[in-house]
């Protein structure tokens, strides 16, 4: 299948690690992956911080950049559900309704990593190996937009060697909720707290999620209080093996984690 | 947009009466919920309660094989009842006129609280019991009364509780959710002696003493009382029916043993027939109280001569409803029937409690109904309740009958947004801001250099290789490095390495 990457404008910018993760996955099962060059971002945090006049245009060009493929890809739950359940709305709500179609229709054929790998592709077990101590946080995103259930969790059961731990309170937010974070910075600290509280109980080494916007949040925290636990998306820990030549030892992994 | 809902009023539908009543508070919600979040008695005992709802609620709709179904039929209903508002509320008016009561028309807060003020005055007393009820707790009708000189009594004991504490509700349900017993002790010995109830020395805080000694302070005024207030639930079209729902009893002992009972009821509280309450007497408890049933369901029509109250009244109460209901998006938020589950799983409401949203509405759905009813300015303190919210989406998977929470936040910021510009109150650097991301978002060439800006972040990244950090940001940014670190920016972006190496 050829598919294309909507690499998300945070995993491109500051954390290509988890896009080449993704890429990587897809390609060891046999597929294609072409990276439109266009893209940019999918105008969500303009959405969500009221500047939907801002957000228009933003949206007008990734329907136009993604048009063209049958099958496109994010790592990220959050920016699939803005292109899913936001862009035809901010079209009808300019008031362009050919714009809202055209998002329809691109939004049906987008997928978050592990709806693409479970549904589309039908593959629980991608061959990874990881043997390491894991928790996985369900973000807001996937969960309750998106619905993607344990799909992420049945793939992480078929990874060599990893050790699933489960996270108390799993399904409340971790407080991240884009500009809310910085808006609110208390309160979404004070969830930031208690999310963090539950990762570091589990004894787990590392705090995985499909979204690379919660685990900054997350792995911010985690980080500043020298907890010793890391974050590390989905797509990382899907595309490690435990061939010391495979690309993925010394590009998704941060150093330190794997060996 | 203008929709007509038969009340008497001239011009456009008007906004809450401002200043009158509590439907915004004084301070931004970060400002509020910032103190809020430092009272570690009140994060304890919300946390505590909030998490005991919550798994009661998960466990009884959980048994319920067409949840979804209910939601779904009271969705339907609510969304059908507000497109024909006027017809259903002027059939309203006739059959509680047909059956002996009187309706009343109020615009706002101000004229409701005159009108029940006057009926109360007629009737002689110099004092009422009252329902819970909502509606009365919005248009701030206890001071109202209080200042004609006119005692209002709380009977609800979470009401009682609130009232005595000299404190305001912070829950829909559970009004004094914020105290916990040993607080609730210390409020009935220091206010009840004053008011006539002796108390035990040796009260304690077990929950049955106190529930006791509240029992006995009630059932004095009970018995006195020669007028009753109360809220509705649900108004029956049809028949003019009025109904409470409630858990303890008081409720009932108002609307039975007074002479009067005058009902104030927002609007949307009406349905169109007897059978609709159905459902909605199935989908409420469950989600409110985590009960199967509700345990004291009162319904009265109009005055049944020789039993319960001989004069009867209805208040119905506009105070900018109309103008939600003008909002194609906003109006769902009409659809609440006040179950507050949408609290109860709210990670914002957990943390900050009820106080910080400034209104009798908080939580999700007081965020998303309390600007509407205000009205938005651009700055007013009501401007920053849709922003109180991550959009986790936990208010919309267990609201009964599935307001779309998160999707009415993201509309309201973006009309405050407009409703800033149109003050001239932008840009903001925030507005110069997102300007700017989205030029750079609608071009690849710009995006690339906004990118390469980005890197500059790698000058403020701190630490040992492989583990560099950036732990501070100047502001706005510093609301971020506050508490929580960022990654340094890596040497290269994916778009980068993928074209070094060649790729399509």
């Amino acid at each position: 299948m050829r598919i294309a990457l909507f690499v998300t404008c945070l995993a491109d910018t500051l954390y290509p690690s988890v896009a080449r993760a993704t890429v990587t996955v897809l390609e060891r099962l046999g597929h294609e992956v072409v990276f439109p060059p266009g893209q940019t971002c999918c105008g969500q945090m303009h959405v969500n911080t009221g500047y939907q006049a801002d957000a228009l245009p933003v949206v007008r060009h990734h329907v136009e950049v993604f048009e063209p493929y049958d099958a496109v890809v994010a790592p990220s739950g959050s920016c699939v559900g803005s292109v899913r359940h936001q862009h035809a709305r901010v079209a009808r709500r300019a008031g362009d309704e050919a714009l809202a179609r055209r998002a329809e229709a691109g939004a049906a054929r987008t997928y978050e990593l592990s709806e693409l790998l479970v549904d589309v592709l039908g593959v629980e077990d991608v061959g990874a190996s990881f043997p390491h101590r894991v928790t996985y946080h369900p973000t807001c995103h996937s969960l309750r937009m998106l619905r993607v259930d344990d799909k992420p969790l049945r793939l992480l059961r078929n990874v060599r060697g990893l050790e699933l731990v489960e996270l108390p309170s799993a399904e409340s937010c971790c407080g991240f909720g884009g500009t809310f974070a910085l808006k609110n910075a208390d309160t979404s600290t004070a969830m930031l707290a208690d999310k963090m509280r539950h990762v570091v109980g589990t004894g787990a080494e590392i705090c995985t999620a499909g979204d690379s916007s919660c685990l900054m949040h997350i792995g911010g925290g985690l980080s500043r209080l020298r907890s010793g636990v890391r974050t590390l998306h989905l797509a990382e820990i899907l595309a490690a093996t435990d061939d010391p030549g495979a690309e993925v030892a010394g590009q998704t992994v941060p150093v330190g984690v794997v060996r | 947009m203008t929709t007509f809902l038969g009340i008497p009023s001239v011009g456009a539908p008007v906004r809450s009466s401002p200043g009158v009543g509590h439907l915004q508070g004084s301070e931004s919600f970060p400002t509020a919920a910032r103190r809020a979040l430092g009272d570690s008695q009140l994060r304890s005992n919300i946390g505590r309660a909030t998490t005991t709802i919550r798994g009661k609620r998960a466990r009884v709709v959980g048994e319920v094989p067409d949840w979804e179904e209910l939601r779904e039929a009271g969705r339907t209903l609510k969304a059908s009842t507000m497109a024909r508002l006027p017809e259903l509320l002027g059939q309203l008016e006739e059959q509680v006129t047909a059956a002996g009561g009187t309706v009343h028309w109020a615009r706002d807060a101000a004229e409701a609280n005159a009108i029940v003020t006057r009926l109360v005055q007629a009737t002689g007393a110099d004092e009422v019991v009252k329902v819970k009820s909502m509606a009365t707790q919005e248009i701030g009708l206890n001071e109202a009364l209080e200042a004609a000189g006119i005692s209002a009594w709380e009977t609800d004991l979470a009401e009682l509780i609130v009232q005595l504490g000299h404190d305001l509700p912070s829950h829909i349900l559970v009004p004094a959710i914020h105290r916990n017993r040993s607080e609730i002790r210390e409020i009935f010995r220091r206010e009840m002696p004053g008011l006539g109830t002796e108390l035990p020395p040796d009260l304690t805080d077990e929950p049955r003493e106190l529930a006791m000694t509240a029992r006995r302070h009630l059932r004095r005024t009970f018995l006195r009382a020669q007028v009753a207030i109360s809220g509705a639930n649900f108004a029956v079209a049809e028949t003019g029916t009025l109904s409470v729902v409630e858990s303890e009893g008081n409720g009932r002992m108002c609307l039975t043993l007074p002479r009067t009972l005058i009902t104030v009821m927002g609007i949307e509280k009406v349905v169109p027939t007897w059978q609709d309450l159905e459902v909605f007497l199935q989908l409420l408890p469950r989600s409110s109280t985590g009960e199967r049933m509700n345990p004291y369901t009162s319904m009265w029509t109009g005055v049944t001569p020789g039993d319960g109250p001989q004069e009867v009244h209805l208040v119905l109460l506009d105070n900018g409803r109309t103008a939600v209901l003008a909002d194609e998006v906003g109006r769902e938020a009409l659809h609440c029937i006040r179950c507050s589950a949408c609290l109860n799983v709210c990670p914002v409401y957990e943390r900050t409690g009820g106080h910080a949203y400034g209104s009798v509405y908080p939580g999700p759905i007081g965020a998303v109904l309390s600007p509407q009813l205000t009205g938005m300015t651009g700055d007013a303190v009501n401007d920053s309740l849709p922003y109180a919210s991550s959009l986790c989406g936990a208010c919309y998977d267990v609201c009964p009958v599935k307001i779309d929470i998160p999707s009415i936040l993201v509309e309201l910021r973006a009309q405050h947004v407009e409703a800033a510009a149109a003050s001239g109150r932008l840009p903001t650097p925030e507005a110069a801001l997102m300007k700017a991301a989205a030029v750079s978002m609608t071009s690849p060439f710009r995006w690339r250099l906004a990118q390469r800006a980005s890197r500059l972040g790698r000058l403020l990244a701190r630490g040992r290789d492989g583990q560099r950090r950036i732990r501070s940001l100047p502001p706005p940014l510093s609301g971020w490095t506050g508490t929580r670190d960022l990654p340094e920016p890596p040497a290269e972006t994916f778009r980068e390495s993928w074209a070094r190496e060649g790729r399509s």
